[in-house]
């Protein structure tokens, strides 16, 4: 229990769902080869960890920021940026790490300091307010960030699809640099989520959860609240630039839809709802069920369209096009928010019981 | 001791104009950097009108926060709502908006625009009984229920309308613009000029001069005391929320107009916006939205025409600079 910091899953069915999601991500590459199956599984380690650190804001201190796609971006970009300029060396990934991290931390503890002492409706509003001008100074600024079209840049040698390491014959499966790319994101995104969980079981984490509480009360018990919730926006920002470098080794690219958009910051904000807030696992959950849902149930919604189509129904083809899935994640983000407030997590931890 | 008098002994109550001039001294001061005497008013004609129709999309946003400290993110579904609305009017009748004759213009846009208010102000009655009414004095729970309804409305909109910008042209009468002297005013944007002073003076009549507007004020003060003296204070609320949404509509149809497009992205893109201004005024004051909605326009319109880079994130740079000098906005009206 040394690994989960004392704070394992506290539910049976929720260790046997964590159990299967993490074996499946593991042996992913092996099984499902293919591009589909393992860009699904690379995303979903990625946004696992960066829910979590998402988590880490809105569960247990109780702000709301909309700011955490930026920080995702910096990571991005800071690698992008790097590998694009510097050429595909690992120095250039150790710069990108070295600029792109302290950058996040730095823009966090400044909106931190600046926004965080007043109302979690202030700095919900603040973060919208930055995180809406990075993403037009990123789309903007060409000559750094490549605008709308990104940056594309070539990985180190080791970590390209050519690169074999061991060939088909000898294992039964090949390790080439895709592979290898792929269990360095599962490592890191494992650790990551693992250290979040060590920072909100700490004594640290549970000064987090009294803010959330009483804000009032945990000022008067002593502690600086503005300075936990700072550093806590400055552990988030930490691990949502790293995610954000991991997306990038994995694209290979960096552009501002697939880092900074606002509709990224939705899809982080309905995986902590969906999965549960407050719980971390909350994060793995919610990730996996949102991303499979996002790449399969799509294709369900436009099966079920073009049926509705030639059966002549009006307004359902428009209502299920595959495009539209979003409108019903929606629907559920509402119910879910009201009917189960605590997620799914919170769900199998603490099941209903049964009205006399 | 006549009533009268009585009020007339009362200290009165001390006026803050310091906000009220930042806009003025503002203007004074672009007036050399910009040289040109014409330019500087075209760019100033532009920031008013601007102003004037971000202020009536975050209007009702502010009020709604300062009577019942319920903030909307999906504010900005109500804005594209407003404007799709509208083009199921004036793209039928797009022969009267055509025609040059400002008489038949007015008369396909008021409807338009009347359409467009009852329908986000319908609209606001059910979200407010649906999304908002579940989730009272919980933060947190109504930032995820109106961002959900956010999403929704987005959705529902690309699904009825499709994801297609729909071009909207201006009204005939209402293009070009009136040419004094070497200064060019564009018409429509007197149009929104008077259509914002109209709506500005409307909500501070009622506010001031009416029952409804004591309650209103009231209540944003201290709502337990009005709920105690006997006052419906949610119904007054759902009243609020319906007509801020209403506004929203209308608002949404002028940006439009001005814009001469419509799509479902517009209320995202303004919500920003209108937080922004929201914001700089101080939560739950009309005054300092007024005021704020002028500010940002012309910090966007001046910082365009000066130094177009900056343009992109002045709005933050004088969101910070004011926040700095009054961490709650320009004018604190709650206590929250």
């Amino acid at each position: 229990m040394m690994i989960l910091s004392g704070d394992p899953p506290r539910s049976r069915a929720l260790t046997l769902i964590l159990v299967v999601v993490i074996a499946g991500l593991a042996i992913t590459p092996l099984v499902f080869p293919g591009a589909k199956a393992m860009n699904v599984a690379t995303k979903i380690c990625i946004f696992a960890a960066l829910v979590a650190s998402y988590d880490l804001l809105l569960g247990y201190t109780g702000t709301v920021s909309f700011a955490h796609t930026m920080f995702y971006g910096i990571g991005s970009y800071a690698i992008a940026i790097a590998l694009y300029s510097m050429g595909p060396s690992w120095a250039a990934v150790a710069t990108g790490v070295v600029i792109g991290l302290p950058l996040a931390m730095l823009l966090a503890l400044a909106i931190g300091l600046f926004s965080l002492r007043v109302e979690a409706i202030f700095f919900a509003m603040i973060t919208l307010a930055v995180a809406s001008a990075f993403l037009v100074l990123a789309s903007q600024l060409s000559w750094l960030t490549g605008g709308e079209d990104g940056r594309s840049f070539q990985l180190p040698e080791l970590l390209r699809p050519g690169t074999v390491l061991i060939s088909r014959g000898t294992l039964g499966f090949e390790l080439n640099g895709r592979v290898l790319t792929y269990y360095l994101i599962f490592i890191a995104s494992a650790a990551m989520i693992l250290a979040l969980l060590r920072v909100v079981n700490s004594p640290f984490g549970r000064v987090l959860q009294a803010i959330r509480e009483n804000r009032f009360r945990a000022e008067a018990l002593g502690f600086r609240t503005v300075f936990h919730l700072t550093y806590a926006n400055c552990i988030a920002a930490l691990v949502a630039a790293s995610a954000g470098m991991l997306n990038a080794l994995w694209l290979r690219y960096a552009g501002p839809d697939t880092s900074l958009s606002f509709s990224i910051m939705l899809d982080i904000l309905l995986m902590v709802v969906i999965g549960g807030m407050g719980t971390i696992y909350g994060a793995i959950i919610g990730a996996t069920i949102f991303i499979l849902a996002q790449n399969y149930l799509q294709a369900l919604m436009g099966a079920a369209s073009n049926a509705a189509a030639e059966a002549g129904l009006p307004l359902l083809p428009g209502l299920l096009h595959p495009d539209r899935w979003l409108l019903w994640l929606g629907l559920l983000f509402i119910a879910s928010v009201y009917f189960f407030p605590t997620g799914v997590v919170g769900r199998l931890r603490n099941p209903p019981r049964k009205s006399a | 001791m006549t009533d009268l008098a009585a009020i007339a002994a009362l200290p009165k109550p001390k006026r803050d104009f310091l906000p009220v001039l930042l806009p003025v001294i503002l203007a004074l001061a672009m007036l050399p950097l910009i040289g040109s005497g014409s330019s500087w008013v075209t760019l100033t004609v532009a920031s008013f009108a601007m102003g004037m129709m971000i202020f009536i999309m975050a209007s009702g946003l502010t009020l709604v926060f300062g009577l019942m400290d319920v903030l909307n993110f999906g504010h900005g579904a109500f804005i594209s709502v407003g404007a799709y609305v509208a083009t199921l009017v004036l793209l039928p009748l797009a022969s009267w908006v055509q025609a040059d004759s400002l008489l038949t213009n007015l008369a396909v846009l008021a409807p338009a625009a009347f359409l467009a208010m009852a329908v986000s102000g319908a609209l606001g009655l059910v979200v407010e009984r649906v999304l908002i009414l579940p989730v009272y004095g919980q933060h947190l729970k109504q930032i995820l229920m109106t961002t959900g309804g956010l999403i929704v409305a987005e959705q529902a909109l690309y699904a009825l309308w499709g994801p297609q910008i729909i071009p909207l042209p201006l009204p005939t009468s209402l293009r070009g613009s009136f040419i004094i002297g070497d200064i060019a005013i564009a018409k429509y944007r007197l149009l929104a000029m008077l259509v914002g002073l109209v709506v500005f003076c409307g909500i501070q009549l009622v506010l001031n001069r009416t029952k409804i507007g004591l309650l209103i004020r009231a209540g944003v003060e201290n709502r337990e005391m009005v709920e105690a003296l006997g006052y419906r204070i949610r119904r007054l609320f759902l009243g609020v929320f319906m007509v801020g949404s209403g506004l929203a509509g209308l608002g949404g149809v002028m940006w439009a107009l001005y814009r001469e497009q419509v799509h479902a992205s517009m209320g995202n893109d303004l919500t920003v916006l209108v937080f922004i201004v929201v914001i700089i005024g101080g939560l739950g004051s009309i005054g300092g939205c007024f005021i704020g909605a002028l500010l940002v326009a012309m910090v966007a319109n001046y910082g365009g025409f000066l130094v177009p880079k900056l343009a992109l994130v002045s709005n933050i740079l004088l969101m910070v600079a004011i926040l700095m000098w009054r961490p709650r906005g320009l004018y604190a009206v709650t206590s929250r």
